[in-house]
């Protein structure tokens, strides 16, 4: 397992302006992997980048690249490449140089040269692109572009910040699945950041969840979502009912005023816990039929099933069904016990979880503001 | 991040210390020798024979207020219609009010001369038509033409930068929600305008109020402004050189200027946008 | 309202080129006279180029304006990317610093260096106004034009530019030398033009800098304006506002066919 490591973060902490990034952070990545840091803007995802493309020194802590200490190393020395944000062309060379640039500092020859941007052009979908001005391209050729350039010098390891964030929608699901490719095909490393959980889940093996300089979670997307470790990380993979609860002892527990048959042990009998339930796993059933029952506040129809917020004595529920119900419906609520996920408590606890103040347009908001101090603290 | 921050600190120290040097000294040296006589003691007796020209001051303030709203009033339609030109003509236009500027200004002032002399092109034109020929060198009226002449140009660009920068759908939306012709300009343009006209009076009225060249070929020397004075003290005859009153007038001029420009930006609000810079 | 504005625009452009006008026609006047035309001819002219004192003033004027851009260039680029990195308070304090020769009245800019320079000469028996004076001077009043162009460049350039090149395989200063460089070039080139442009017209700040030995054209042309009426100076303006023109107009066209080539590669 140890000589299978190629990058491995110890002890990592760094702080701007006094104020704490990254804190006691633990990290090891393996080769040949595609890991992704996830989390909310200002979580310390491209300050972990950032420091392991050379660009930032860590107050404390080391970087070992393949074995090696490159802690002090300068990032022209570094065998890692960067797919930067808004991709970082030179705009004053055309496609052609672009990719050339990182060969020329090699001093490699000039039909060695073409031979690799050749090859690397149609890697990235874009043969006969060589002559073109980067301002001519669109948003998505400039990133392959980019893609190409990094990959042209053989990096061990490619690093990515947010790459498709300026995309549209449409393109960026294109992405996803060609950068998959590319991955296969070059036989490296990607360390990959974004945001984005869906982008997360459908292209890492492996996904670390941060949240305020700090690692929440590390595991494959199937174990992220099914076990989430706390409030935080259930909130942010997926949508997530995240109910106070008592464990009684090894499954059973009880929440909403009915005790639960569950999967999970390993708590203390009486132990406070979050349980999280995935929407999708509630089953709406005829009132007599119910674990719990509550009230049908709104229904709003979301292409492939209904998405409905429920009142289960004050605690509102979201469920997604395909069943039609009507608001102000009376229901019943049956959860399978494998649909009950049992958590420690944290200090994440009764932060998330709770869809009473719900709508799209307040999490849209909220992501706005986080954008805002991202690019603050990038400064 | 750390090592960027060392290039930058050795890319900058040259400057650093050629500004000390050449900017801050000389404007200290300016203060010192305003409150020091000929022996180097301290003194307020500069600053308080400026009393003295105190109606120079005046003089030069009236004229260079007058040639500001000149320049205004003549800058402004010529600046307006040619940000409604089609852009290539926009860029000739421009081209051709930038040209004058480009001669040197004491050519151009010196060409007026020829105009305006008493036996100039302006009174044989008159006395052709049997008209009375006038005075008009060596006058007021004719400084001020001068400083009107040789600056309008810095009054026409600036409005002309923040005109074009104007969304026409701004004017559109303003049509729209029932404005005139006259509400446009009124409560849209000239409010929009404002930055472009603030840059344009200050790089008129800076250099009028503190002109000596002007005064001195088209005044013919009755007219005597701040700039002459001050010209006086340093370059004058051995008899009139005085560097301590002479900085004393001039510290009092730069501090003028900084509070009318004070004044100035306190109208312009967004202080990032307009002028030419 | 057309017909109005046009006639308006026609005034004002008279009023702007009247002089020229009368400059240029007067170059060729045959006669001593500001008023009389007494025929065609190149008699100024021939003058002109026989007066030693206009032609080593004018050699001096572009000598003066060369190096001085060129070293105001250097100095203004090189603190351009030190400013581009500071913030808060030294940043505005450097801004600041900065602003004075460009707000301050040529006059007190040009008598405050005169004070420095009286004062250090009377201090040192030996030296005295003159070429060196005139240089630093000069650049003195350049160097912030030069970070005025550059320093917009720098703040519209995408920081990650720098480190992708050294991400790339790139030391730092080669970094900066291949990818930034390139992308300010025409922030230095139109510095380096306002500076040139800007030391050769000046006129206020050499008149009180450069001592007798040294005198710009613009201060020759001052002193010749001060003694009786000679057409050589109309033949002078004629010729450097030709230059002048001739120029423009070359940079205009290469301004669009460069617009055009650009636009061709787009398509």
């Amino acid at each position: 397992m140890e000589n299978n490591r190629i990058i491995d973060l110890k002890n990592i902490s760094i702080s701007f302006d006094g104020e704490q990034i990254l804190n006691d952070l633990n990290l090891y990545i393996n080769d040949k992997e595609f890991i992704t840091l996830l989390g909310p803007s200002g979580c310390g995802k491209t300050t972990t980048l950032r420091i392991i493309a050379g660009f930032l020194e860590p107050d404390e802590g080391k970087v070992i690249f393949d074995g090696k200490d490159i802690t002090d190393m300068p990032p022209h020395k570094r065998q890692v490449n960067t797919i930067f944000q808004r991709y970082a062309l030179f705009q004053h060379l055309n496609v052609y140089e672009n990719i050339a640039f990182g060969l020329r500092i090699k001093k490699m020859k000039e039909p060695e040269i073409r031979k690799t941007v050749t090859e690397m052009l149609s890697l990235v979908n874009l043969s006969g692109f060589e002559k073109r001005n980067i301002n001519s391209l669109s948003g998505g050729q400039q990133q392959r572009v980019a893609i190409a350039r990094a990959l042209a010098v053989r990096p061990r390891v490619l690093l990515l910040d947010e790459p498709l964030g300026a995309l549209d929608l449409k393109l960026r699901k294109d992405m996803q699945v060609e950068l998959k490719r590319i991955q296969q095909q070059m036989g490296i490393t990607f360390v990959y950041v974004t945001h984005d959980q869906e982008e997360a889940l459908s292209m890492s093996d492996t996904i670390v969840v941060m949240d305020g300089g700090v690692i929440q979670q590390i595991g494959t997307p199937i174990d992220i979502y099914n076990e989430p470790k706390n409030a935080f990380v259930a909130d942010f993979i997926g949508e997530s009912n995240i109910i106070d609860g008592i464990m009684h002892e090894d499954f059973v527990v009880e929440f909403s005023g009915h005790t639960f048959n569950c999967l999970d042990k390993g708590f203390n009998d009486g132990e406070n816990v979050d349980v999280v339930i995935r929407p999708e796993d509630v089953d709406i059933v005829p009132i007599e039929k119910g674990m719990v029952c509550g009230e049908v506040t709104s229904v709003t129809f979301k292409g492939v099933h209904f998405e409905m917020i429920v009142d289960v004595d004050g605690f509102k529920w979201m469920i997604q069904t395909t069943d039609y119900v009507s608001e102000g419906t009376k229901i019943g609520i049956y959860v399978e016990p494998d649909a009950i996920h049992i958590m420690k408590k944290s200090k994440y606890s009764g932060l998330y979880g709770d869809y009473s103040s719900f709508s799209d347009e307040i999490e849209m908001l909220s992501d706005v503001t986080y954008e805002k101090e991202d690019s603050e603290n990038e400064e | 991040m750390k090592n960027k921050s060392l290039l930058a600190k050795f890319a900058s120290a040259p400057y650093t210390v050629w500004m000390c040097i050449f900017v801050i000294v000389p404007i200290a040296l300016v203060v010192y020798y305003a409150f020091t006589d000929a022996d180097g003691n301290f003194t307020f007796g500069n600053m308080t024979s400026i009393v003295e020209y105190g109606s120079t001051f005046l003089i030069s303030l009236k004229l260079a207020l007058i040639s500001t709203v000149i320049c205004l009033l003549m800058a402004y339609p010529v600046a307006y219609t040619i940000s409604k030109m089609k852009q290539r003509r926009q860029s000739t236009m421009i081209m051709l009010v930038m040209l004058p500027m480009w001669m040197n200004f004491l050519i151009r002032t010196y060409a007026w001369m020829t105009i305006l002399e008493g036996n100039g092109l302006i009174n044989r034109f008159v006395r052709m038509l049997g008209g009375e020929g006038f005075s008009m060198i060596n006058t007021d009226g004719a400084v001020v033409l001068g400083m009107v002449y040789n600056f309008l140009p810095y009054m026409i660009l600036p409005i002309y930068t923040v005109l074009t920068k104007i969304e026409k759908s701004t004017i559109e939306a303003a049509q729209d929600l029932g404005a005139n012709r006259l509400s446009v300009f009124r409560r849209v343009l000239l409010p929009m305008s404002i930055p472009g006209i603030i840059s344009g009076i200050t790089m008129v009225f800076v250099p009028a109020v503190s002109t000596f060249v002007i005064s001195k070929l088209l005044g013919g020397g009755k007219t005597f402004l701040i700039g002459d004075i001050i010209e006086n003290f340093f370059l004058g005859n051995t008899g009139t050189v005085n560097y301590n009153v002479g900085a004393a007038l001039s510290l009092v001029l730069m501090i003028l200027i900084l509070i009318s420009m004070t004044i100035m930006n306190h109208f312009d609000k967004d202080e990032s946008s307009g002028g030419i810079m | 309202m057309k017909i109005i504005s046009k006639v308006y625009n026609f005034l004002v452009f008279g009023f702007l080129y009247a002089p020229i006008v009368v400059m240029i026609v007067y170059s060729f006047n045959s006669k001593k006279s500001r008023t009389d035309f007494g025929g065609f001819s190149f008699r100024w002219y021939a003058e002109l180029f026989q007066d030693d004192i206009i032609l080593r003033s004018l050699w001096l004027s572009l000598l003066v304006a060369l190096l001085s851009a060129i070293i105001a260039t250097v100095i203004g680029t090189a603190a351009s990317v030190g400013i581009h990195s500071m913030k808060g308070l030294k940043r505005r304090a450097y801004l600041a610093v900065n602003n004075i020769p460009v707000v301050n009245p040529d006059i007190v800019t040009a008598i405050s260096m005169m004070i420095l320079f009286v004062f250090v000469i009377t201090k040192f028996n030996g030296l005295e106004m003159g070429f060196a004076t005139l240089l630093i001077s000069h650049i003195t009043f350049n160097i912030p034009y030069v970070i005025l162009s550059v320093l917009p460049k720098l703040r519209g350039l995408n920081p990650n530019i720098y480190e992708a090149a050294q991400d790339l395989g790139c030391p730092p200063g080669k970094a900066f030398l291949k990818v930034v460089v390139p992308q300010i070039t025409e922030g230095i080139v139109t510095g380096f033009i306002m500076a040139f442009t800007l030391s050769l017209d000046d006129f206020v700040i050499s008149y009180f800098n450069s001592g007798s030995s040294a005198q710009t054209l613009p201060v020759t042309i001052y002193s010749m304006t001060k003694r009786p009426y000679s057409p050589k100076i109309n033949a002078l303006s004629t010729l450097l506002f030709l230059s002048v023109m001739i120029l423009l107009v070359m940079v205009n066209l290469r301004k669009t066919n460069g617009n055009n080539s650009k636009k061709g590669e787009l398509k």
